[in-house]
């Protein structure tokens, strides 16, 4: 894991918190780095500990739920 | 904002002000100035390069000056609509005559310096003014250094500072050297409470509250050390759950200091601000803070006056729009109605209250022209694609620069074509300009696409517009994905161009991948029973129930009692001191002799079933006969109560009375009264204490009132009151004011320090430690007043009944405290009146007509469609009935049927309670259940696409 190593991160953001907040850093042009890929939920309540497990297991060096 | 700014029947003009409204109600011209903005709202797409491009700098009103903006710009990211526009006061082109930069660099050419104001009128049949209130400005004064000592700022400013969003991104700096302030010091009550020059007599509502928050929030920010200090008169937390916010506040260290400073100077080198007060033992205390904030009251707006000519209505003595206890939110003139602060101090809940009244006034007033001109739209048949092989068309979308300027689009698209199912691709300037839909709609039929992937900007503004888009070229709306490669990609993502273009190619993939397993979704619609339900009759419950019969709406109305009236019947004046009783039985006439509504009293709900639209219950009256009544929406105004008390000799006594006694004693026999020589109060019996830490929000105007009227009826009657913090919030401060110059005496204990009360003889003594004379006092009343706690009542078998949450204090919950305050856990439910927290009567009878205006909205169609986005049972569902529990709706139920061989269970689900939270399905261990449009199948599909690196 030298400098180059860039991890992938699944997000779970809910719609009506997180993935707003992420909608406001855009138009506020707050910088971050982009490697967490967003997918859309209706609630973090919504994602079952399965889609974790599996986002672990198969790769992902991290898994955020934002809600 | 958003739903406001789409919605089909609602115009926003902005930039406009109005000039003349003519003619009367349900037949008003109003003439509107509209000034120019300079760009064409139909072809800026709020890409920001004008902003970008624009030399001009000027100070940003909405960070209050901290912060600068360009001459060409939008107010603030949400803005609707979101549209820039060019303030010509400070356009270099406009003031100098050269530039033109925006113009040059617009892609869209957007750009109009042509532009001119226009004037337009508008037919309409009512008129809302909502303009809001402006902050007090402390630069009036001289004492508080404000706009000399640079680290003193207003609350406003400071709430500019402090927000994450706001020009410091929430790190807080002195002003004077930009280091961490680690001590601050609030001021209360700055333009309010005080009738010296430029003050405002009346209290603003808002800022204890505000303050407390930004004391919270401070300590959030900075590190544990850091000190918050207010220094207030009286804390006035009087709203719902304020006084626990206010308690939990100074449990974690917030320094309330009970004092007004009087002095603030520089600090040493001109940093900080050097405050000295009085403290109670007469002495004088000078500390140094690192910052001092304002907090500053609410003013009318600054063209109030003007306004109120135009509109031909009377403004109260500040400048607020005048309005009455029973009719909160209309103006002096029929048809035009006030929403919001306007009418007076007030915070978020009460506002938005208002503002539904308001709307709930028009419609009554406008009730013959209901739905006449109101637009609906229509679509061609959805083909039917579900079964097909996914044809997905991708749209990748450049947004001018916005998205083409750091993510390589091309290399996107190109990609886009290599992913599976993926049969068009296309690359657009601005995928969302009405042309691009046409190009969308062209290509779905040409090319027989049955899934559309935008990779665009965000679906919480763009989505239903490309959904309107498939709509109409005969495909399903939900049959479309967006990826959000402008908001969470180039935009935050500058600086890594690389990167940003790679993570865009992943959310193609994910989209795509999930629009793969898509499936068309169809609004379910149910009957809407138009008919509507109201629980209790006292004055909240009533004002509901003719507020329905106004709309057209037939209402059952069940009151408990054997009578109508409720608490209303025990009040003698409303708190702007109108006589209540000619107004109470007006009321109850009207509703007996209406024959929209039916009264049944002694009458309990005993059964409830059903959701939103459809309910079903059950009546039982005394005589134990029972009646089904069917129902689409529901108030619930079931009310409070005075509460007994179990101290200061309460019943054991005859001389001590609760509020309601007294008044009723004092009623018709002045006599006694009359012969008194002494009266005490004493406030806050049973509230804000542990039993009930809440403060009753009314007992202390009810209080400053009769203290009022016992000295107006005798002069030299004297009396005195004990209390903890007055609260005569708003207007209601001129009460106390009042009570104050006709001589009541006020004396102030705490939670530790209770008065203690006994009898001697033809005497109540009442004795305390009087804070300002730093001596016990005793003091010989003949009568002693308590002012016992509120309690809801009725409630907790209605909340079983249909299962709506209620708070701690036993108090009905609103679906959001602020932004739907009169709707409930349940939709369809509406509250009104003292069951949901404790108010007066003209709060009350806005909070009714409001619960109107919402509950108007379900019933004013036949049918009302349902969220597509809601659960689903599978048939891997094996009814264990995890799921059933953690429902926060109570949507789901477990149902018992006929399997093969032996009885079987599982679960159903209620499309018309599910909000599609998919609770249950996290918690299914064998996906028995599902949210259309995220199922596990699509969740686990983007998983797997963001892990298959491309």
């Amino acid at each position: 894991m030298g400098q180059s190593f860039e991890p992938v991160i699944v997000g779970f953001l809910c719609n009506w918190c997180a993935y707003a907040g992420g909608d406001l850093a855009g138009v506020s042009r707050i910088q971050y780095p982009p490697n967490m890929k967003a997918v859309r939920v209706m609630c973090s309540g919504m994602v079952h500990p399965e889609l974790i497990v599996k986002a672990l297991a198969r790769g992902a060096d991290g898994v955020l739920v934002m809600g | 904002m958003v739903e406001c700014g789409r919605h089909l029947n609602i115009e926003i003009h902005t930039l406009s002000e109005i000039t003349e409204v003519a003619g009367s109600v349900g037949n008003y011209t109003v003439t509107v100035k509209q000034k120019p903005r300079f760009v064409d709202m139909d072809k800026c797409i709020a890409c920001g390069l004008c902003a970008e491009k624009c030399p001009k700098k000027v100070a940003d009103e909405f960070n209050m000056g901290i912060s600068k903006r360009k001459a060409v710009y939008i107010q603030y990211g949400q803005t609707v609509p979101l549209k820039y526009a060019i303030d010509d006061s400070s356009c270099l082109y406009f003031q100098k005559g050269k530039c033109r930069a925006c113009e040059k660099f617009c892609p869209t050419g957007a750009i109009n310096f042509e532009d001119v104001e226009t004037t337009k009128t508008i037919l309409t049949g009512a008129v809302i003014l909502s303009p809001g209130h402006v902050p007090f400005n402390p630069g009036k004064y001289d004492y508080t250094g404000y706009g000399r000592i640079p680290d003193v700022v207003t609350s406003m400013e400071y709430e500019r500072m402090l927000s994450a969003g706001g020009p410091l991104m929430g790190h807080l700096a002195k002003p004077s050297d930009n280091q961490e302030p680690l001590s601050i010091a609030w001021l209360q009550c700055v333009g309010s409470r005080s009738i010296s020059r430029h003050d405002r007599s009346y209290c603003s509502s808002v800022c204890c509250m505000y303050a407390i928050k930004q004391c919270l929030v401070t300590a959030d920010h900075l590190p544990s050390h850091a000190t918050q200090t207010v220094f207030y008169m009286d804390i006035r937390s009087h709203g719902k759950n304020f006084d626990r916010y206010y308690e939990d506040a100074a449990e974690k260290g917030v320094r309330f200091i009970r004092e007004r400073p009087h002095t603030f100077d520089p600090g040493p080198n001109g940093s900080g601000v050097s405050i000295t007060w009085m403290d109670k033992d007469g002495g004088k205390r000078t500390e140094l803070f690192d910052m001092a904030v304002m907090s500053v009251g609410m003013e009318p707006p600054s063209d109030a006056e003007k306004l109120s000519k135009i509109a031909a209505i009377d403004l109260d003595q500040w400048g607020f729009a005048r309005t009455d206890s029973f009719s909160p939110s209309q103006s002096s003139r029929k048809g035009i109605c006030i929403g919001g602060s306007f009418s007076g101090p007030m915070a978020i809940p009460r506002s938005v209250t208002q503002a539904s009244s308001a709307a709930c006034k028009v419609s009554m007033e406008l009730a013959s022209a209901k739905g006449t001109l109101t637009k609906e739209r229509t679509y061609p048949e959805e083909r039917d694609v579900d079964q097909g092989e996914p044809r997905i068309g991708v749209f990748v979308c450049s947004c001018g620069m916005n998205i083409a300027g750091v993510v390589d689009v091309k290399a996107v698209a190109e990609y886009a074509k290599t992913l599976p199912d993926v049969v068009f691709v296309e690359n657009n300037l601005f995928t969302c300009s009405t042309d691009t839909q046409v190009i969308i709609g062209g290509k779905v039929k040409e090319l027989n696409l049955n899934r559309v992937v935008i990779a665009a900007c965000t679906p919480r503004t763009h989505e239903p517009l490309f959904q309107e888009t498939l709509k109409d070229a005969g495909l399903n709306g939900y049959l479309m994905e967006m990826a959000n490669i402008r908001n969470h990609n180039a935009w935050v993502h500058k600086n890594t161009p690389e990167m940003a273009t790679q993570k865009a190619k992943d959310q193609v993939r994910m989209a795509v991948a999930k629009v793969a397993l898509a499936s068309s979704l169809r609004s379910q619609s149910v009957p809407v029973t138009q008919k509507a339900l109201v629980i209790g009759g006292g004055l909240s419950g009533m004002t509901a129930a003719l507020g329905f019969s106004e709309l057209g709406y037939d209402t059952v109305l069940i009151e408990k009692s054997d009578q109508l009236g409720g608490n209303a019947h025990y009040l003698e004046k409303t708190a702007d001191g109108q006589t209540l009783r000619p107004a109470l039985e007006q009321m109850i006439a009207d509703v007996e002799n209406n024959a929209r509504i039916t009264v049944m009293k002694k009458a309990t709900l005993a059964e409830a079933k059903g959701s939103v639209g459809n309910f079903t219950g059950l009546i039982q009256t005394e005589e134990n006969a029972r009646t089904d009544v069917s129902f689409g929406v529901a108030v619930v105004a079931t009310g409070g109560r005075e509460t007994k008390p179990s101290e200061y000799m309460y019943g054991s006594d005859p001389g001590v009375f609760t509020h309601l006694e007294f008044d009723a004693f004092t009623a018709g026999k002045s006599d006694a009264v009359l012969k008194a020589e002494c009266v005490a109060f004493i406030q806050c019996v049973g509230s804000r204490n542990k039993e009930r830490p809440y403060c009753s929000r009314v007992c202390c105007t009810h209080t400053v009132k009769k203290a009022i009227a016992l000295k107006e009826m005798d002069p030299e009657k004297q009396v005195f009151v004990f209390y903890r913090d007055i609260r005569t919030y708003g207007v209601f401060e001129t009460w106390y004011h009042k009570a104050r110059q006709l001589g009541v005496i006020f004396i102030q204990y705490d939670s530790d320090t209770k008065p203690d009360v006994r009898r001697e003889d033809a005497k109540i003594v009442v004795t305390a430690t009087d804070p300002i004379l730093q001596q016990p006092v005793a003091i010989y009343a003949d009568y002693l007043v308590l002012a016992s706690a509120i309690e809801s009542s009725g409630i907790s078998g209605l909340s079983q009944l249909f299962k709506f949450s209620v708070d701690e204090d036993g108090f009905i919950n609103e679906a959001h405290p602020k932004l739907r305050p009169v709707d409930m856990s349940v939709d369809g439910l509406f509250v009104a009146g003292l069951c949901h927290y404790p108010k007066p009567v003209d709060e009350s009878i806005a909070q009714a007509m409001a619960a109107v205006s919402r509950a108007g909205v379900l019933l004013a169609k036949t049918e009302m469609k349902l969220n597509p986005i809601t659960s689903f049972v599978t048939d891997r569902c094996d009814g264990c009935a995890l799921c059933v529990d953690v429902c926060p709706y109570h949507a789901i139920r477990l149902v018992e049927y006929q399997g093969h061989a032996s009885m079987q269970k599982r679960i159903e689900t209620d499309t018309a309670l599910c909000k599609g939270c998919g609770i249950c399905a996290a918690t299914c261990p064998k996906g028995g259940v599902q949210v259309h449009g995220f199922t596990l199948d699509q969740l686990m599909a983007q998983v797997d696409a963001v892990l298959k690196a491309s």
